[in-house]
């Protein structure tokens, strides 16, 4: 019985965030009214038009997860968010466990609008929370007043999220040791089981990219956002927070396993604009504006944009580099005797976990976490 | 002259008329003797006359060149620049002639330049030569004013050939090149006899009998003749493949009526200084090898021998008459054949004689031998420079601290000052050059011929990344250099490999002691924080791209060291603006 796990990509955002390269749009830049509810309806309508050409080009049965992404999916009015998942569910096969996310911005949503969701389906949502300090929230352009973020993940609680999760950002311009020490202890203080934290990546065509640029933003180095990296873990582990993904930390049994499949290989649907989809060795992704997926989707086209079939190395290098984020690790028999020749000298340097190795797996260690690529380039290439 | 005389036609001539490669003529340089035949009717006596030119270098490396040159000629054109004056190669050039009893005609040229001072240089040249500053002849080959005049006075004042016409055939090589589609093309001066195309020739030192193909003279493009008489100019082809074949120097004499005694050649040109070329990209080897093949056979000069560095893989051990030599067959050998090099910084020729007596020639660092070294010897060059005299202080400071010994100093005019040092060869090699031009703002210049060897307080310097020796960093330096050289190669090292999974200590050594060390820390973050589903094609794609640069990674001991960081450190800081300072202090 194969699987097919869904995103759904909300490209709409009432503003941009200057750090952010997604593949999402705000009301002025797209010229439509900055009251979204017509744009929800005829964007989820376009999404289940989708979902239909999905149901007919797989074979699957089940679906384990589903995931609302963007942009910002709560944009979106909840019961048209609920349209979707009702979509997905009369074309496929909802698990009995189905994990149902969404992503949320903790100053746009009640406790109403919390209930609402919960009734349309979700049992997980995530919070962009990024940082406890403003002035760092500033220089990422965010919004929020901090104390939101208490309030968004209690009320999630009190209507019934099974799941709840917050996302921090650390390597910020300006922002101290002590700075992120708070925003991890501020995390830790919420009702949440589950935490992602990432280390800002600076990317061109991006505001921030182009500060950096002009040498109007300094970017701390690279040394201190590994001390950031090692101290978020210490603290988090202490919390009963395991590493399960390098970026990912979760009471035991909160894993997001919508995330999981990315990273397994497993089979996903992405619906949307711009959205990426995996189904056996293909790789093929949506044209990304909102405007030209609409016009294809009306006109009843396929709205890929382009696609890619993996070779048998290409597959093996994905999987390498993909699980061996993962806390679980590698099968050390996957690795030729080169290979694992080649990364043999990252043991005795404690980059790999020794009793691990020893016991035919490859496992990132803590410090072996922060140079994960160039373990992955040392076997590969 | 070209264009007085006729043997170039207006609408053909050009600047640098003999200048035959690329080379040359950006560098606005001679590198290469070129012969012309020039005929003159004398205004003097309106008798028809034939002139044999040989226009030459000036530049120290090349001074085997003009020493053969002056060999086969009667006398010679003395030509200064009278916008800068005389150099220092001027001076020992003037001496060589003189060393050959030739009639000197000293000439200032660039007469047309607002910047000419021709009375002040006309002044000096008489003091050298031992002339009235007014017998120096005023030109311009730029406008041709003078050039007629000029011309006479070859005419008059050099004496017409001596020689024998009937006597055995005689002709001296003095150059020797060679040409894709005819062969090796062997210049030479006729001394006895007669060279023609019926005759069968035989080379003096190898007793070799050649078939003559062609004889012809250089006006200035190669036109056949019936032959050379005495006292004659021209080229020979026989047909040979080999330039070795036909050595510069050697006594043509011919088959049927050899010669009993050889014309006096002239030494070999001996490398002084050594150099290792290796191709970037390895799989370039043949290449390179075809290229300096090639290249050797129109420059007798340039030796190599295969060499192979742990670090930069293989090459050619070269050696080269001189750094501006080194640049410019480096040079050569990219443009030519398309190549890019890596070269090592250039050393000198050491005579080490190790504790149980055994006497070593060094050309390559990495053959100074470990273990007790009784003394090293290193070349001793005595050195001429003229510079404005508000400089000597300034020179007399870098001759000081490259330790030199001051031979004596002269005025040749009021504010124009000679001094001669004598100075390690090694210091000369190591950027002397453009430490003279830039502390004298390129008024000095330089000139400097090797008188033997002394010993010197030498050590070899090893530099190593974590505990692996890079032979291409290895230098023989003096013992009071050892530091710096050890502080400023583990420094640039320090900048120029990317920090790895571990420490990397960089240490310079002598021997087993420690003399400077630097450590490059280990890299604590090498990771996208992020992978999700869109990010996965990217990050593959990425990977992929990486490919390409770990191939160009060397692998010293576990460190990867970049391609780009081996070519950085062996570069200097001046090596860019190298070329143009010599190039301008060379004619």
């Amino acid at each position: 019985m194969s699987t097919l796990a869904f995103y759904v990509h909300i490209p709409y955002c009432v503003r941009r965030c200057g750090y952010c390269d997604f593949n999402t749009y705000t009301p002025s830049e797209l010229s439509i009214s900055s009251d979204l509810s017509v744009t929800s309806r005829t964007y989820i309508d376009l999404l289940i038009r989708e979902i239909e050409f999905a149901r007919e080009s797989s074979d699957a049965t089940i679906v384990p997860s589903i995931f609302f992404g963007g942009g910002t999916p709560t944009l979106m009015e909840p019961k048209d968010l609920g349209r979707v998942i009702t979509a997905i569910g009369s074309r496929f096969e909802l698990a009995k466990d189905i994990e149902i996310t969404t992503e949320a911005n903790p100053d746009t949503v009640t406790k109403e609008k919390l209930a609402t969701l919960r009734e349309a389906g979700f049992n997980r949502i995530s919070f962009g929370m990024q940082s406890a300090v403003e002035h760092v929230l500033k220089v990422l352009d965010r919004t929020h007043n901090p104390e939101n973020v208490f309030s968004a993940t209690s009320w999630a609680r009190e209507v019934g999220f099974d799941e709840v999760s917050v996302d921090l950002i650390y390597g910020t311009a300006g922002e101290s040791i002590k700075d992120w020490e708070k925003s991890v202890d501020t995390a830790l203080a919420l009702p949440v089981s589950h935490i992602s934290a990432y280390a800002l990546i600076v990317e061109a065509g991006t505001k921030l990219g182009a500060q950096v640029k002009r040498g109007d933003v300094v970017m701390p180095d690279d040394d201190e956002t590994a001390d950031k990296y090692l101290l978020a873990d210490g603290k988090f582990a202490a919390a009963g927070f395991d590493w399960y993904e390098l970026s990912n930390w979760s009471k035991p049994g909160s894993e997001c396993r919508h995330n999981m499949a990315y990273w397994n290989g497993d089979n996903w649907w992405g619906a949307g604009a711009g959205a990426h989809s995996h189904i056996n060795g293909r790789r093929f992704w949506n044209v990304k504006h909102p405007a030209a997926y609409a016009s294809m989707v009306t006109a009843s086209k396929n709205p890929m944009h382009e696609q890619e079939f993996l070779s048998y190395d290409e597959k093996r290098s994905e999987e390498i580099m993909l699980k061996i984020r993962l806390a679980s690790g590698l099968d050390r028999a996957e690795l030729t005797a080169r290979e694992q020749d080649s990364i043999a000298g990252f043991v005795t340097e404690g980059y790999l976990q020794a009793e691990q190795w020893d016991g035919g797996s490859v496992v990132l260690s803590k410090t072996g976490r922060l140079i994960a690529d160039r373990i992955v380039r040392e076997i590969l290439l | 002259m070209l264009g007085i005389t006729e043997v170039v036609e207006l609408r053909n001539m050009r600047a640098q008329y003999l200048d035959r490669m690329d080379i040359e003529r950006e560098r606005g340089i001679t590198i290469k003797s070129q012969a012309v035949r020039l005929p003159w009717r004398s205004g003097l006596d309106n008798q028809e006359y034939i002139l044999n030119m040989i226009d030459t270098p000036g530049h120290v490396d090349f001074t085997y060149e003009v020493s053969r040159s002056l060999a086969a000629c009667e006398g010679a054109v003395l030509l200064v620049d009278c916008a800068q004056g005389i150099e220092a190669q001027t001076l020992a050039n003037l001496y060589l002639a003189m060393e050959n009893n030739l009639t000197i005609i000293p000439v200032l040229n660039k007469i047309d330049l607002p910047a000419a001072q021709p009375e002040k240089f006309a002044e000096e040249l008489a003091n050298l030569i031992g002339c009235q500053p007014e017998d120096c002849l005023r030109v311009s080959g730029k406008t041709g004013a003078g050039v007629t005049e000029l011309l006479d006075q070859i005419v008059k004042q050099i004496p017409s050939p001596i020689g024998d016409i009937n006597a055995p055939t005689r002709a001296l090589i003095f150059d020797s090149v060679y040409d894709t589609y005819r062969g090796v093309v062997t210049y030479v001066r006729v001394i006895d006899g007669h060279l023609s195309t019926r005759d069968q020739i035989q080379m003096f030192s190898t007793g070799v009998r050649h078939e003559m193909l062609e004889v012809g003279v250089i006006s200035p493009e190669p036109v056949v003749s019936k032959g050379l008489g005495v006292g004659e100019v021209g080229y020979v082809i026989t047909g040979v493949k080999d330039v070795r074949q036909s050595r510069v120097g050697d006594t043509i004499t011919t088959y049927n009526n050899p010669a009993k005694v050889a014309l006096a050649g002239y030494k070999d040109p001996k490398p002084m200084v050594f150099s290792g070329l290796f191709p970037i990209d390895g799989a370039d080897f043949p290449l390179l090898r075809e290229a300096l093949d090639k290249l050797q056979l129109n420059d007798a000069a340039l030796v190599y021998e295969p060499e192979s560095s742990a670090a930069l893989g293989f090459g050619f051990r070269c050696g080269f008459l001189g750094l501006l030599h080194m640049e410019i067959v480096r040079e050569r050998l990219e443009r030519e054949s398309n190549l890019t090099l890596i070269s090592t910084a250039p050393n000198v020729v050491y005579t080490v004689t190790t504790g149980d007596g055994k006497l070593l020639t060094v050309t390559n660092p990495s053959e100074y031998p470990d273990g007790k070294i009784e003394k090293v010897e290193e070349p001793i060059v005595r050195a001429t420079i003229l510079a404005p005299s508000e400089f000597i202080g300034t020179i007399m400071e870098l001759c000081q601290e490259r330790r030199g010994t001051l031979l004596g100093m002269d005025y040749l005019s009021a504010d124009r000052i000679e001094i001669r040092y004598t100075l390690p060869l090694a210091e000369i090699v190591f950027d002397f050059f453009d430490q003279l031009k830039s502390r004298t703002r390129g008024y000095a210049s330089l000139d400097y011929e090797p008188i033997g060897e002394a010993e010197g307080d030498l050590v070899k310097v090893d530099i190593m990344l974590q505990g692996e020796k890079v032979d291409a960093f290895s230098a023989i330096v003096h013992k009071d250099k050892a530091y710096t050289y050890g502080t400023m190669m583990t420094g640039k090292l320090r900048e120029l490999i990317p920090r790895q999974q571990f420490e990397i200590p960089i240490q310079a050594a002598i021997g087993g002691r420690i003399i400077a060390r630097e450590s490059i820390r280990a890299i604590r973050k090498d990771v996208l924080a992020k992978c999700y589903g869109g990010d996965i094609s990217r990050k593959r794609k990425l990977l992929e791209k990486q490919k390409e640069g770990k191939k160009r990674m060397k692998m010293v001991g576990r460190v990867e060291v970049p391609q780009e960081a081996f070519v950085a450190a062996l570069t200097t800081d001046s090596d860019i603006d190298k070329a143009k300072a010599k190039a301008k202090g060379s004619d």
